[in-house]
């Protein structure tokens, strides 16, 4: 147990990829076996990673889990692991999530159903990988490297124009993440003018100084390569389009994990690693932030398909996370994170519900359906209480995590947290006219008329999320009590938000410069 | 715990428990699942009159069941204030929802959503229980935004019906624009005192700026103004009577949209310390009192009718909050939700007699045919017309006389103009209903409703009697009175008595207007001593005004509906699809263009290869020379 525990980083990121191995040896014709067996694995891998919320000591800021050994010592690369309550509850997240959609693609997937569940574990040893780096070389490797097994996912499953949608989904990332990987690399260099070492080690990278006005360079940067990969206004047009034409289990990943990564980015290493730019330029980002809350849920408001729909309420959901984010308030932070998790736990069963919609009536048209209330009552009522969920209605997670963002964030940016606190009004408009054209009224469609209700499959696929909509709703404290002291130290880390107040200097530094 | 601890948690603990019972397996239930339902209701009103006779001989205490959300400084707990404000909203509360829950028995009898039905009606009343006992604003919002959510889901109770959740959807999101109000006001009172707990909270507000108290109340009132229907959030009501008539009674009249006011009450102590906020919390409830009452006026769905009578009733609560009367605000609170409970659970008694019609043109002669509804009914109505000794009379009165006493003539004088109307409109109601000629369809069979329907309308009709008596005039020396008003001790007197005129002379002068009232609606469709139909003609734009609900909804559809929705479109499709998308995608078709045109130098001939590369070396080396 003990070998487990110390290196449970490393199984939790390699176990999916040695499940591939397992799984190649087996004939391609035999489906259900594959089908169950990478579930299976994906099952124990969750079962795995819940051992990390179990030995993770609450209350503590340091990183826990950490493995270290020496990579490429001639650049200072290392492979370097360890997690805070921030990576923690992420990679719980992917790992979850991952056994969710591979569940949920049983009926979904009928064509090269061993590819698909390979890919989907390749997928996962990167997520976690990522999530798990501390070392900015390994962890770059990781993150560009989940965009392969994301392409094909929906190049090949997807539907509709699906390799436009592929191709454009992996250039916008592939664009921004060549200027973060320059940005990053440009302070690996400064570190090593300042210090004489080489090294990867962002614990150590933290220190570097860098002038302000490097600072902003930099940080526009990273900024690029994470705010596409969020995404944030005007940055987003590949995301409706992914969304639409992957399959589900893609979505769900797609909105539930990989949007997080850009947040994570932020939060990890555009932040810490470039404080003043942080705080002088966090107005901005609020800014752009707040757009996407309105913008997102507007253009949701008009949206005819399904899918199109959820993908645009992410856009406005990522804008209040970026709002707490940068509002450098420990309240609003400790919301961000937790409004993290609500996401894609949200966002992602609303996935899977579209995909149930979808593989029962093959459209995703809103005005091709219609009074599935009255054929499929489970349907209808976990349905909704994942829309409840996306809402914010109270008692339910979205709204510990939105409440806090907004409260935190109330106190230095009154005008932009009013102005985000609409957007309450705007989620409930687009996501119960949704509903109710759905799953309300009259049946219009002889489709409908042979509608059935969940399988035993399809209800334990969505069981978990909604049970934790619940628990967070009811009780967040084993998330916060995890979050808040990782957030704490970020503050310390970063620069208390008062210092704004003081800038002064900051920007006659900034004219000099 | 304690003991008293326990007891108060136990309260909310059965309806919640019948909503996961019945929600999870309501269908394995049957038949039985309305009783189940009403089981745990009348146990949860046994355990809050058990807690009203421990508060009344001991004192208030608060009790935390669990630490809720913890991050950073923000600390806030799932914890109840039980209090004298709280113990008698929550006998009403459970009082009324056990009545309307055992009249629902028979009411809903049949319908193929019978569990489901009840499910969501313990899940109301659990959230109902907790709005009142919340001790912090985070609690009280959560509760708050559930009451909501309950109506939202049992307005829409019959979703095949377009209408239904058209209706469902309108009460959700005129309540989330309140609530947008509400939810900054919380956050401006955390970051004024940084904390969302009433006790911390209130004993701070005598010092905070009474500038940021007049916004805080203001915002709050915002959410008031949503919840509780008042101008110019008061357009949910009225579509709201789409749901299943005893969620009008319990839901619509009786309880959460007095939330509102008893939010107010509540928070006595920051209205009370801004006059201006106060007064306009006067100004709404009079004005709003005012509108509904005129709207009712010429209004021919019955439901519709008590609808717009339960918003102008309202307006004369925040009216009494308006001016600090807080203790005449709750006595009004409470007596409304008897008679107006029983105004319809009787309109539901008709409906059922009448397979579902509601249309006061297709009634009259009723009585005849159903008597115990008629009698109920006109108590209720006469509750309503403040004919004493109903209980209307004693709560509207301990209202008028304060607003008269406190100075504001104005005020005073709309309310007894709505006195009047109000008498009026009921009167007609029942006139028509009741008595005359019948115009019911010949094909439909009309009868008295089941006794479980019946004995929950003879029970509120005999409180509506003697519920009164607990504030014989004058107010200030009732039993009620002095029973509650030390919750409110407190609060700042910003309006004093300025007057002392006799509470015999006001009250007579509101019973002439409630009986002229009647009198006119008397003379107008009993003894047809004038057509209507040439008062009508005669106040034609008036009449239009009223019968068309002063073309409130036509003026939000022109001014917010259409143009959001137009200006979604166009960020849909000029913002994103043609600008941002066509931006990238033109950087995409550009790189396209530029690599089709120099393809052409990869043309597979050598001879171009190496002269290629020697003008690079040669342009190379021409570069490190001038360097």
């Amino acid at each position: 147990m003990g070998f487990f525990i110390k290196y449970l980083l490393s199984i939790l990121i390699f176990f999916p990829l040695a499940s591939v191995i397992l799984l190649l040896f087996i004939n391609k014709r035999k489906e259900g076996l594959l089908r169950n067996l990478a579930t299976a694995l994906s099952l124990i891998e969750f079962i795995f990673s819940l051992y990390l919320f179990i030995y993770f000591k609450p209350n503590m800021y340091k990183f826990q889990f950490v493995e270290k050994f020496n990579w490429i010592g001639a650049f200072g690369a290392s492979y370097f692991l360890g997690i805070d309550g921030v990576s923690l509850f992420l990679i719980l997240l992917t790992t979850l999530l991952t056994f969710v959609s591979l569940i949920s693609s049983f009926r979904y997937i009928k064509d090269h159903v061993k590819e698909f569940f390979i890919l989907m574990l390749i997928l996962e040893t990167f997520m976690v990988g990522t999530f798990a780096s501390l070392d900015v070389l390994l962890f770059y490797l990781f993150w560009e490297f989940m965009l392969i097994p994301m392409y094909f996912i929906i190049g090949m499953w997807g539907t509709g124009r699906r390799v436009y949608s592929a191709v454009k989904f992996i250039l916008y990332t592939m664009a921004g993440s060549l200027i973060m990987l320059f940005g990053l690399i440009y302070i690996f260099m400064l570190h090593y003018d300042q210090t004489g070492n080489f090294t990867f080690n962002i614990l150590r990278l933290y220190n570097t100084h860098i002038p302000l006005d490097l600072q902003i360079l930099l940080f526009i940067a990273l900024f690029l390569g994470f705010a596409i990969k969020i995404p944030l206004f005007p940055f987003h047009t590949w995301l409706p389009d992914a969304h639409t034409e992957a399959p589900t289990a893609g979505s769900v990943i797609l909105a539930g994990v990989l949007l997080k990564f850009g947040v994570y980015g932020f939060f990890r290493f555009a932040m810490p690693l470039l404080p003043r730019a942080t705080l002088i330029l966090a107005p901005i980002v609020i800014v752009i932030g707040v757009i996407g809350v309105l913008y997102g849920a507007l253009v949701s408001m008009v949206q005819k398909d399904l899918k199109r729909l959820v993908a645009f309420s992410s856009v406005s959901h990522m804008g209040f996370i970026m709002l707490g984010l940068f509002a450098m308030s420990a309240i609003s932070i400790d919301g961000s994170i937790l409004q993290l998790l609500n996401h894609g736990i949200a966002t992602g069963a609303l996935f899977l519900f579209v995909g149930m919609l979808y593989e029962r009536a093959h459209t995703r048209q809103i005005g091709d359906f219609g009074g599935i209330a009255k054929k499929a009552p489970v349907l209808t009522t976990l349905f909704m209480i994942s829309v409840l969920a996306s809402i914010g209605l109270p008692g339910l997670n979205g709204f510990v995590g939105e409440f806090l963002i907004l409260i935190g964030s109330f106190k230095h940016y009154m005008v932009l947290t009013i102005i985000a606190t609409s957007g309450i009004i705007f989620a409930a408009v687009y996501l119960l006219w949704m509903f109710q054209r759905v799953m309300f009224q009259g049946i219009t469609s002889s489709k409908i008329e042979s509608f059935e209700d969940m399988n035993l499959r399809e209800i334990i696929t969505v069981l978990p999320l909604i049970l934790l909509m619940f628990f967070i709703g009811f009780y967040p404290m084993p998330f916060l009590e995890r979050i808040d002291p990782t957030v704490l130290h970020f503050i310390a880390m970063v620069g208390h938000r008062g210092y704004i107040h003081n800038l002064t200097k900051l920007k006659t530094g900034l004219s000099n410069a | 715990m304690g003991a008293k601890d326990i007891i108060a948690w136990l309260i909310p603990l059965f309806p919640f428990a019948g909503w996961l019972l019945l929600g999870l397996l309501g269908k394995y239930f049957k038949g039985y699942a309305g009783i189940l339902a009403s089981v745990f209701i009348v146990i949860s009103f046994i355990f809050s009159s058990i807690l009203f006779f421990i508060v009344s001989y001991t004192h208030g205490f608060t009790t935390t069941l669990y630490p809720w959300v913890y991050a950073a400084s923000f600390r806030t707990g799932v914890s109840a204030v039980i209090d004298r404000l709280s113990v008698v909203m929550l006998v009403m509360v459970t009082g009324v929802s056990a009545i309307v829950h055992i009249y629902s028995i028979g009411y809903m009898q049949g319908d193929k959503g019978f569990a489901r039905y009840f499910s969501f009606l313990n899940l109301f009343v659990f959230s109902m229980i907790m709005l009142v006992i919340s001790n912090n604003l985070l609690l009280l919002y959560v509760f708050w935004e559930a009451v909501g959510f309950c109506s939202y889901i049992l307005i829409g109770f019959w979703y095949e019906k377009k209408s239904a959740v058209d209706a469902g959807k309108k009460a959700f999101i005129v309540n989330r624009v309140g609530d947008f109000g509400f939810a900054i006001g919380i956050f401006l009172l955390f970051i004024t005192t940084g904390t969302l707990n009433y006790e911390t909270i209130f004993t701070m507000i005598p010092s905070i700026p009474s500038i940021t108290v007049t916004a805080i109340a203001l915002l709050l009132f915002a959410g008031a103004v949503g919840k509780s229907a008042q101008f110019p959030l008061h357009v949910w009501l009225p579509d709201a009577m789409e749901g299943p008539t005893p969620v009008s009674a319990l839901i619509h009249a009786a309880t959460m949209v007095t939330a509102g006011v008893y939010m107010i009450a509540r928070f006595h102590v920051i209205f009370s310390y801004s006059q201006f906020a106060s007064e306009v919390v006067l100004t709404i409830g009079t004005f709003t009192a005012f509108l509904a009452a005129f709207i009712a006026l010429t209004q021919f769905d019955i439901k519709r009718i008590i609808a717009y009578s339960t918003i102008s009733q309202l307006g004369y609560m925040f009216m009494a909050v308006g001016i600090g009367s807080y203790t005449a605000g709750i006595f009004h609170l409470i007596s409304h939700a008897v008679f107006k409970g029983l105004l319809f659970l009787t309109a539901g008694s008709v409906m059922h007699g009448l397979s579902g019609e509601l249309d006061l043109r297709k009634m009259g002669g009723l009585y005849s045919k159903m008597k115990i509804t008629a009698v109920t009914f006109i108590v209720g109505g006469l509750a309503l017309s403040g004919i004493p000794p109903f209980s209307g009379f004693f709560s509207k009165d301990a209202i008028l006389a304060d607003v008269y006493n406190k100075g504001f003539y104005f005020a005073w004088i709309i309310g007894e103009i709505t006195a009047l109307m109000t008498a009026f409109y009921i009167f007609r109601l029942i006139f028509v209903a009741f008595f005359g000629e019948s115009n019911v369809d010949p094909k439909v069979h009309v009868h008295e409703s089941p006794k479980i329907m019946t004995i929950p309308m003879v029970i509120l009709a005999l409180f509506a009697l003697i519920i009164g008596f607990l504030g014989i005039p004058p107010f200030n020396k009732s039993v009620f009175y002095s029973f509650l008003h030390v919750a409110f001790k407190n609060a700042y007197n910003f309006a004093p008595f300025t007057n002392n005129a006799p509470w015999y002379i006001l009250s007579l002068i509101s019973v002439l207007a409630g009986l002229l009232g009647i009198f006119i609606a008397y003379l107008l469709y009993i003894k047809k001593a004038v057509n209507p139909e040439k008062i009508k003609n005669i106040f034609k734009p008036v009449y239009a005004l009223s019968y068309n609900k002063v073309y409130i909804d036509e003026i939000y559809n022109f001014i917010i509906v259409r143009p959001v929705l137009g200006f979604s479109n166009f960020l849909w499709k000029v913002i994103d699809a043609l600008i941002i998308d066509g931006a990238v995608n033109g950087v995409a078709s550009s790189f396209a263009f530029f690599s089709t045109k120099t393809r052409k130098i990869q043309n597979g001939m050598l001879m171009s290869y190496v002269l290629t590369l020697t003008i690079g070396v040669a342009a190379l080396l021409f570069y490190f020379f001038i360097r």
